[in-house]
């Protein structure tokens, strides 16, 4: 380059080159402007019940939640007895759900790498069609489901955890397919044929190349899954039944769950206290149990997130 | 240990389309061979029916024979993962594995395989591989940082670092310095002239001078016209390609008169 310019720009040319890049659309800006309104109005009005509920749980539970109401259960507890805790269905809803997630997930995710890396043709096509269906099944027919099914095997009046479990997995396995498979698809295609090119069979390819470079979205998805499951309360009162006692075995006995424990605690209504309230009854003592049980739902929730969002981090993969 | 192969009457299919139509041609061992042609005309497609990596696409199909040492890579007893084991490709665009890290992608081929490898020859393997692809200089001081942070030319010689880690008996490069500063492609080109002392060498290139520079034999592909199938025109030592062709066609091209 010379350092003098053969034509320098003339103030006229300047002038029109200066309209030409400044002047915007006048009806590009306005939309602009609304759509930016509509879109704050949007979120603004999707985060008044969020947060108005995020409120009123803690507001209402936190005064309920001490060491005791988190170690002990309900076991012996009557009346306005406020000396009860949710420690047993805590352990229920944790196991529940975790051998739902032991059941779901390799299913769901051996599901997803069937559509994604081997579908083909009808096989496929059907596959993807009944994972839609049951992605739509109402949650108490997924517990009757799993109650028709172990009554089949072991006779009627079999209530233990297994049973919550399988009708969890049955929501579940939808949204851990739909999720995963999305995730697998977006591993782009250029990393698998990289891999064949170096000789890697296709198995060890989904395994090292597939599934390493989505993992940070598979545990996304079915961390969804299981928030989505988590709260459910119909399959689990028809499958697991209700107890006021520790039962940390899925295999033999009722259970209780967090969501069913804040159900019944909220339809026993308010207990009567003969001598009038005083520090061994409390009417409304049974609400104050429901709301302390929903508050450590979901604050079990949003661990999971967190818990969630450190593997993100430590899987997905990075630039620098 | 060089291999020579043998083309024979290749018809090459995506479903039910024709992209590439009869070729056959020689490819003879410790030698580069050099695939010209206008875009689309199947250059590509044809390469990666040479590794067997055509077929990973949906419906992708050939008929005929790709005969190594006179072993059909085709026969109903080969299996495709040994042929691209010993057949290595280097791809148009950089692809390096966004999970490893810069070590672990010249690895690659042997980590992905649960090859067991001691730390030593791991280490002369990353060494000399990133060598030879002219990229150690630059990336000898973040071997563990990850692949995808390198600029989108290392990233090409990373690539190729990966392909030769694993030694392949030929190796294929599909355009491979269509993304590289002419500093490194005259390193790649080096390294083409080093390597066809032991491997056989086919490269995709667009560019005439670089196809005169590195190759032996040049082959030039045509396609009469959208949806028609490329053709093999002629394929002959390159200085007669480049200086006396017996096709008008191929003349035009190589001459940039082509319309
Ligand atoms: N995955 C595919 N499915 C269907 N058709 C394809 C596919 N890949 C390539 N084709 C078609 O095959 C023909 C040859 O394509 P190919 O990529 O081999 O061309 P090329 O010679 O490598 O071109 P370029 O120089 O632009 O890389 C083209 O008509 C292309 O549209
Ligand atoms: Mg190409």
């Amino acid at each position: 380059m010379s350092a003098t310019t053969a034509h320098p720009p003339t103030a006229e040319s300047t002038e029109r080159v200066r309209s030409m890049l400044t002047a915007a659309h006048p009806g590009r800006k306005r939309v602009d402007r609304t759509m930016t309104v509509l879109v704050w109005g949007a979120f603004a009005l999707a985060m008044v019940p969020l947060i108005s509920l995020l409120w009123t749980v803690t507001s209402n539970g936190i005064g309920r939640i001490s060491m005791d109401f988190l170690t002990l259960s309900m076991r012996n507890i009557f009346g306005g007895d406020p000396t009860g805790g949710i420690y047993h269905a805590i352990m229920g809803t944790l196991i529940i759900t975790g051998l739902a997630t032991l059941i779901s997930v390799p299913i769901g995710v051996l599901t997803a790498i069937y559509l994604v890396e081997y579908g083909r043709g009808a096989l496929a096509r059907s596959v993807t069609f009944f994972v839609d269906v049951m992605t739509g099944i109402p949650s108490i027919v997924a517990g009757l489901f799993a109650v028709a099914l172990f009554t089949l095997i072991l006779g009627p009046a079999a209530r233990f955890g297994l049973i919550g479990a399988v009708a969890l997995s049955v929501l579940m396995i939808p949204v851990v397919v739909r999720s995963c498979e999305e995730m697998l698809k977006l591993v782009p295609n250029e990393l698998r044929e990289a891999a064949y090119a170096l000789g890697v069979p296709k198995w060890l390819t989904i395994v090292k190349v597939v599934l390493r470079t989505s993992v940070a979205g598979l545990t996304t998805g079915v961390l969804l899954a299981i928030a989505r499951v988590i709260g459910e309360t119909a399959p689990l009162l028809v499958a697991v039944g209700v107890t006021d006692s520790i039962n940390t075995n899925p295999f033999e006995g009722r259970m209780m769950t967090l969501p069913v424990f804040a159900y019944r605690q909220y339809s026993q209504g308010l207990a009567t206290c003969p001598g009038g309230e005083s520090a061994t009854c409390i009417p409304d003592i049974a609400l104050q149990n429901a709301w302390g049980a929903a508050l450590v739902l979901i604050v079990l929730v949003l661990l999971l997130n967190i818990i969630g969002r450190l593997v993100n981090r430590w899987f997905s993969p990075k630039l620098r | 240990m060089a291999q020579r192969i043998d083309v024979k009457d290749l018809n090459i299919y995506y479903g039910d389309f024709l992209a590439v139509q009869d070729i056959t041609m020689t490819i003879e061992p410790k030698s580069v061979t050099a695939l010209i042609g206008p875009s689309g005309c199947g250059k590509s497609t044809f390469l990666r029916t040479l590794n067997r990596m055509h077929e990973v696409i949906p419906n992708a199909r050939v008929e005929g024979t790709v005969e190594m040492e006179g072993v059909d890579l085709y026969g109903s007893d080969v299996d495709p993962v040994a042929v691209r084991r010993n057949v290595g490709m280097v791809f148009q665009r950089p692809n390096p594995f966004p999970t490893m890290s810069i070590r672990d992608n010249v690895l690659a081929g042997v980590k992905l395989n649960n090859k067991r490898i001691s730390k030593a020859d791991a280490d002369d393997m990353v060494e000399s591989s990133l060598h030879g692809a002219n990229l150690w200089n630059e990336v000898k001081d973040r071997l563990e940082k990850p692949g995808s942070g390198l600029s989108g030319g290392q990233q090409q010689r990373l690539c190729i670092a990966r392909a030769i880690a694993v030694k392949p008996q030929v190796l294929l490069m599909d355009e491979p310095c269509s993304a590289l500063d002419p500093i490194s492609t005259i390193a790649i080109e080096d390294l083409i002239g080093e390597l066809k002392s032991e491997y056989t060498i086919v490269i995709v290139t667009h560019n005439m001078q670089q196809a005169a520079r590195v190759s032996d034999r040049t082959a030039f592909f045509n396609i009469a016209g959208t949806g028609k199938p490329g053709k093999l025109i002629e394929m002959d030592e390159t200085s007669t390609i480049f200086s006396s062709p017996s096709e008008k066609s191929t003349e035009d091209y190589v001459s940039g008169r082509f319309g």
